[in-house]
């Protein structure tokens, strides 16, 4: 790892690369990497691009990517792609739209399956986040899967999400209401020289009117967009930009970047805790054990996860009456 | 369509089928009984599903064409709606021309080839260009470096245009020109030579592809985004309306379409969208469908399901005419004409055993002329290795020979129709391509359906699919997953192109550039690109601009300048 | 929770826009549970190697139908070895003659396939150099 983590610093891109396969596979070691480069962190600035799939995002990316640079700042992109649920394999191919930044070397495109998780990034996509963030650039991306769903995750990856939508996904604006006004700190209507575009932008404007919001809470810009021919780029780095003073000066940035902390170590914590308990104290043998007495109705789901965190020495405090009637007979 | 069959019981209380009333009854009863046989035999381990992948009956009876009025549906050649043929005596009056798609090189080069064709009795000119020039690159652009005179001729200007015909009167020849992106250019550079032969545009016969929606489909050799192509594309219908009546400026293709793996009823109904597409365009340009109809044209694909490929042209001249008159409202009888040209399927070429392409290749030619092609290229055996050396070309079309003047094919108009086969899958053919028509209509077009990635989608998984089916053997391609040969040693030699034509192909455009009149070219491109903004037909400026001996790569740039690029969209 | 996957990238080099066998290959190797990044058209071999580099893949697959593999895969090669990217698998696929296979393995790129060859035929040897060639440089602790 020394190795490694020495040409990162020295700013190898190929040690940068090798680093997030690292984090990505999650190999042995990973942690202590993402440790050592943590004090890195801290300068960023995290953008969320998510949407319905055809909604553009990725040539969205694309061009407010070359408007960052025309700014001077170096960045990051985190395409997210799904992995089959059956096979493990993905198709990642965000970058066919992302061409006119592939020589840049101000810019590092990373293209990540989903490899499991749900909610619109991959498993590590965080983890990842961090490294390129470590690694100096002033602005990541996380461009999500776009499903067509909510994808919340975002929200606690990105500073700022940004919700693409096009004329024809109103009926999505329909469905997804609620969760859309959770998550947009940003509304971009992209395609916006097509049939729909001012209807699609009444509808969210109206659904934004049902929200009740204190006098200084963010009320999302809407952003009209023709991604392909760069129309309504600076509109939107303008609207990205005016959230994050609103951020910095609400303390929102602050929470947030608390929060993610928080998020970090909680996770962490589980997985260790868990790593503990099922592989280092024995509650996979134990519970392989007790598949059997369950089955024999003499034990419950219940009773066996307390003996196995009793194993631990952890009580959990629940009386439950299985055992004491055991106990009692 | 369940048919009546009175059933009875004889004595001994055995089911019988009773003699029924009317012809059809008799023959439903016939037919149910015959398929009770047929399901109790034992059936080979493989699927019977067509090339397409589709599934066929084991045997097709006058049942199957319940719904098929042989007045309306089939009727006669040369009448409406054309099932049976365009024309009203076909091969009796001319044979299809034989058109063998040729270029490699340089102009130099291309010319004695021609010249070689023309002597060995092809009767018509094909020009196939390299990729620099299909994508609008002169040959000493980046991007060219070791693709110039690879897959075709490189043209860069009206010099080597009046090199690859010289020696060929152009009033004498028709001729066709595989080029889409930069067609408008190729239009004014074929008019630019005749002219200095003498021969004025009306006098031009031929064919350019012209057709961009299926490169964004499939063949993916665009320039712009959507929008503009269809513009220049209007510009070219009405300027050869007006000044080359003979002329084709655009053959809607679906070659293309079924070589990046679509289904046979995929080629059929995509191209059909494009080519409505275009007539739609033309309408709401203002131009009267009757006046740029007629010269609209067609490709297809000759793939190696024979009766499937028979029943795809029958089924797109009855949905091209039923279309014209119904929908566009066209009333010229020549409006409603879906004439065309057939090529071999290249993608049915194997590397194994490459002579065993001969005979594929026969047997999709004869597919295309049963089917009534108006001219056909046939391909060469070779051509999964490189460009085809002259014997393979040769060998190539001499089938065509075999088939025309041997085969007895020729005698007889459409010989295959009314085979029970042919006219149900045509019927089907023709209904499962409507079903895709209203769904592209639902997406919002075919622009839009380009734009979502609904055709790129639609032909990777067909194509997926085919493979997996070879991978499976379920699908026999003889010498490939079928009798393979160990150690298969290559006889056949190979075409190479010589690294310096590249060279000297890269000197002359720069010599070019330095030597012509500056002005001259100066003012044509300003001209141009006034042109350009101001929306004007541009087939004009661009005649002035190759006149000027502006290069192929020089007009395409200004176009990219005031038109913008296109990229794909993702499809995973 | 280690879970260590094949990463390709599949791409088009050059002006030729045959994309199908490009897009059969990506499918049949995202089945057998690779990760591929799809370039799509147009690649120049700058551009291939720089997206090879930032996604970190074990192999390059390429297909080309043009016959311009003589300039487009040496390029990629020596681009390749430039950036120091020794672990990293060229392969891919079109129309190369048996001669120009040889050629090109002799300079070090790997197997080429001709059509007609089975999907299953390059997962395997994709599959098997990456066993062969073990876990990637400076991805084990």
């Amino acid at each position: 790892m020394a190795g490694l983590l020495e040409r990162f610093v020295r700013g190898d891109r190929r040690a940068l690369a090798r680093a997030l396969t690292w984090i990505e596979d999650q190999q042995p070691g990973f942690e202590q990497l993402l440790h050592a480069t943590h004090a890195g962190l801290g300068r960023a600035f995290r953008v969320g691009v998510t949407g319905p799939p055809g909604a553009g995002k990725s040539t969205l990316t694309e061009k407010f990517v070359l408007l960052c640079r025309r700014r001077d700042q170096k960045v990051a992109v985190l395409a997210v792609d799904p992995s089959s649920p059956f096979t493990g394999g993905a198709l990642l191919g965000d970058r066919i739209r992302m061409q006119d930044l592939t020589l840049d070397d101000g810019v590092f495109i990373r293209s990540m399956a989903s490899r499991g998780r749900l909610g619109g990034l991959a498993t590590t996509s965080l983890e990842a986040a961090d490294l390129l963030e470590a690694f100096g650039f002033d602005v990541v991306v996380h461009e999500t899967v776009g499903v067509g769903q909510t994808e919340r995750d975002i929200v606690s990856a990105a500073d700022t999400t940004v919700v693409v939508l096009v004329p024809e996904s109103g009926d999505a604006v329909q469905t997804m209401k609620a969760g859309l006004m959770e998550i947009a700190d940003v509304f971009v209507v992209n395609k916006a020289d097509r049939p729909g575009a001012e209807n699609l932008e009444r509808a969210l404007t109206a659904t934004l009117g049902l929200k009740p919001r204190a006098d200084r809470e963010w009320n999302p810009p809407i952003v009209r967009t023709v991604a392909v021919e760069g129309e309504g780029i600076e509109e939107l780095a303008a609207a990205i930009d005016a959230h994050r003073t609103h951020c910095h000066k609400s303390g929102v940035l602050i929470a947030k970047q608390r929060a993610r902390s928080a998020e970090r170590v909680r996770d962490l914590v589980a997985r260790r805790v868990d790593a503990h308990v099922w592989q280092e104290s024995g509650g996979e043998k134990m519970l392989e054990r007790a598949l059997d007495r369950i089955r024999d109705g003499d034990a419950t789901p219940y009773s066996v996860a307390d003996e196995i965190v009793a194993a631990i020495g952890f009580d959990s405090g629940l009386v439950l009456p299985g055992k004491e009637q055991r106990e009692g007979a | 369509m369940t048919p009546t069959v009175r059933k009875d019981r004889r004595d001994d209380g055995r089911p019988i089928v009773q003699e029924a009333s009317t012809r059809e009854e008799r023959m439903a009863a016939r037919v149910a009984a015959w398929r009770d046989r047929w399901d109790r035999q034992s059936k080979r381990d493989i699927d019977f599903t067509s090339t397409s992948s589709m599934e066929v009956a084991p045997i097709y009876t006058p049942v199957d064409l319940a719904d098929n009025d042989p007045v309306d549906d089939i009727g006669v050649p040369g009448e409406y709606p054309y099932t049976r043929g365009v024309y009203d005596s076909m091969y009796r009056t001319r044979l299809w021309t034989m058109r063998q798609f040729a270029g490699f090189a340089t102009a130099e080069e291309t010319n004695e080839r021609y010249h070689f064709l023309l002597d060995h009795g092809q009767t018509g000119l094909s020009v196939a260009f390299d990729l620099p020039t299909l994508m609008g690159y002169d040959s000493d652009h980046p991007m060219s470096e070791g693709e110039v005179g690879v897959c075709g001729v490189a043209i860069d200007s009206l010099a080597d245009m009046e090199t690859l015909f010289r020696g060929i009167p152009l009033d004498q020849v028709s001729t066709s020109m595989t080029i889409n992106g930069p067609a408008i250019i190729f239009l004014a550079l074929y008019v630019a030579v005749a002219e200095e032969q003498g021969v004025s545009p009306d006098k031009l016969r031929g064919t350019l592809q012209t057709d961009i929606l299926k490169e964004y489909i499939a063949q993916k050799e665009w320039l712009f985004p959507p929008e503009p192509h269809l513009k220049i594309i209007v510009d070219m219908m009405a300027w050869c309306a007006d000044n080359a009546p003979k002329w084709h400026p655009i053959s809607i293709s679906g070659y293309h379409i079924r070589e990046a793996g679509s289904t046979a009823v995929q080629e059929l109904a995509f191209t059909l969208a494009d080519g409505f597409t275009y007539v739609e365009e033309g309408i709401r340009a203002g131009l009267d469908v009757d006046r740029f109809a007629p010269r609209l044209s067609f490709f297809w694909n000759a793939h190696n399901d024979f009766f499937e490929e028979v029943a795809k042209y029958r089924a797109a001249r009855r949905i091209w005419a039923r279309h014209m008159k119904e929908r566009y409202g066209a009333k010229e009888p020549r409006s409603l004409l879906m004439r065309f040209h057939t090529q071999t399927a290249g993608c049915s070429l194997t590397e194994q055993q490459p002579e065993n392409n001969i005979v594929r290749t026969a047997i999709q030619a004869l597919a295309g002329v049963m089917g009534g092609t108006q001219s056909l290229h046939t391909n060469s055996m070779d051509e999964t290795y490189a460009l085809p050396t002259e014997k393979a070309v040769k060998i190539a079309l001499r089938t065509q020979q075999v088939i025309a003047y041997e085969s007895g094919v020729a005698n007889v108009i459409d010989p295959l129709g009314g085979s029970y086969y042919v006219e149900a899958l045509t019927d089907r053919m023709e209904a499962e391509a409507e079903a895709y028509f209203r769904q592209i209509e639902g997406l919002g077009g075919v622009v839009a359906g380009i734009e979502e990635g609904f055709f790129q989608r639609e032909l990777a998984s067909a194509a997926s699919r085919y493979q997996e089916e070879i991978d499976a053997r379920r699908r026999v391609i003889v010498g490939v997953n079928e009798f393979i040969e160990q150690d298969e040693r290559l006889e056949i030699p190979i075409l190479r192109i010589d690294p310096r034509y590249e060279r000297e192909q890269c000197d002359r455009v720069r010599e070019l550039r330095a030597k012509r009149d500056d002005a001259k070219y100066q003012t044509a491109m300003v001209r141009l690109r006034q042109a350009i903004q101001e929306e004007q037909n541009l087939m004009q400026p661009v005649l002035d601009a190759v006149r000027s001996y502006a290069t192929v790569g020089e007009i395409v740039e200004l176009m990219r300048d005031e038109y913008g690029t296109w990229r794909e969209p993702s499809i995973f | 929770m280690t879970e260590q996957k094949i990463r390709v990238l599949v791409g088009k080099p050059g002006l030729d826009g045959h994309d199908r066998g490009a897009k059969v290959v990506a499918a049949a190797l995202r089945d057998a549970g690779m990760e591929v990044v799809y370039t799509g058209l147009h690649q120049t071999p700058e551009g291939i190697v720089e997206t090879a580099l930032q996604e970190d893949v074990d192999v390059i697959a390429l297909s080309i139908l043009s016959g311009a593999h003589m300039t487009l895969l040496p390029r990629v090669l020596e681009l390749m070895q430039e950036a120091e990217m020794n672990d990293v698998l060229l392969t891919g696929g079109g129309i190369i003659s048996k001669d120009d296979m040889q050629a090109l393995a002799e300079m070090g790129v790997g197997q080429l396939f001709g059509p007609g060859t089975a999907t299953g035929e390059i997962v395997e040897y994709i599959e098997n150099w990456v066993n062969d060639r073990g876990a990637k440089v400076g991805t084990t602790s």
